[in-house]
């Protein structure tokens, strides 16, 4: 069955929906954002720590997004910019659900999910321990986070990273990652 | 000579960065020997922040005051400030080595962990006392 953007939407924003956003990712949008659920009452209401978690790995996603997205597929029903992506902050039971979604050229697919994978197969003390090795470890990018982005989320949230890769056409894959913060 | 030492110690200019939604508060003053960082840190391009405080840093190195003390009080920050966080704390190791102390103070809500840890992680790579301050809510 072909990809369906619609279908993705509506299974992500299961629960109540805090923040939804698609476009273009940039710097001013991303305060924005961040500003918008710092307003919302969810957030409000919700204990220091929690908030805290969100915020941090509300932002980590979205700069993560800002730092690798590619330009969308032409054939795409989305806005063509060339820092397109797509996040979704829900409220899902006991769990805040961070969703990104954006298209990635099929080449980066395995590199992408060997990432993944290999953060997700570490123990809690494992991810600490690779954390402060990328930290001191000076072959940092110029983007600066080094590689420490998906661990500091995994470490952050005490949780697996969910992803799936959808195929869209020939040359693209929808990446979509899901976060949990409890 | 020593008249010459102090004027070139009390000529470091002291810097003071408001904070904005995405950056922290920033006091660095030679003279008192402080170094104060307050707020969140989430810049997209970190380097570009935090290299005006390195370069101060380097050239407070050359003259430091007699004991230096630096207060963290972050309330949360992204992983591209994480390393720019650790080359402030090089540079201050580099002072203390030098026999002028230095004294980090770590500033952390009481509930919150992940900041506590990230005081232990750098505590861990750098070699200047750290004092976990919790704060009340």
């Amino acid at each position: 069955m072909a990809f369906e953007l619609k279908n993705w939407y509506l299974e992500k924003k299961q629960g109540e929906v805090i923040l939804e956003y698609n476009g273009s990712i940039t710097p001013e949008l991303i305060s924005e954002a961040l500003h918008s659920i710092e307003n919302s009452l969810n957030m409000k209401n919700e204990k220091n720590r929690v908030r805290k978690k969100v915020y941090n790995v509300f932002v980590e996603s979205l700069q993560n997004l800002y730092h690798h997205v590619d330009l969308p597929p032409v054939t795409a029903p989305v806005e063509q910019s060339s820092n397109f992506g797509i996040i979704i902050l829900s409220k899902d039971g006991t769990f805040y659900r961070i969703s990104t979604g954006n298209f990635v050229k099929k080449e980066k697919l395995n590199y992408i999910k060997d990432r993944i994978d290999q953060v997700n197969s570490l123990s809690d003390e494992e991810v600490r321990m690779l954390y402060r090795d990328i930290l001191n470890n000076d072959e940092f990018s110029d983007k600066g986070g080094g590689g420490l982005g998906m661990l500091d989320i995994v470490r952050k949230t005490g949780n697996k990273l969910e992803y799936y890769f959808y195929q869209f056409d020939d040359e693209y894959i929808f990446f979509s990652l899901d976060v949990y913060i409890s | 000579m020593y008249t010459l030492v102090n004027r070139i110690a009390t000529s470091m200019e002291t810097i003071i960065r408001e904070g904005s939604p995405k950056t922290p508060f920033v006091r660095l003053d030679g003279e008192k020997g402080m170094v104060e960082i307050k707020g969140r840190s989430i810049p997209e391009n970190s380097v570009e922040f935090y290299k005006p405080i390195i370069d101060w840093l380097e050239k407070f190195g050359d003259t430091p005051s007699e004991e230096t003390n630096v207060n963290i009080q972050l309330e949360y920050f992204n992983t591209s400030s994480s390393k720019c966080i650790l080359d402030i704390f090089k540079r201050l190791e580099l002072i203390h080595k030098k026999g002028h102390p230095v004294e980090i103070n770590w500033y952390y809500e009481e509930d919150d962990e992940d900041m506590f840890e990230a005081g232990e992680d750098y505590q861990s790579i750098i070699n200047i006392p750290f004092k976990m301050i919790e704060m009340e809510e």
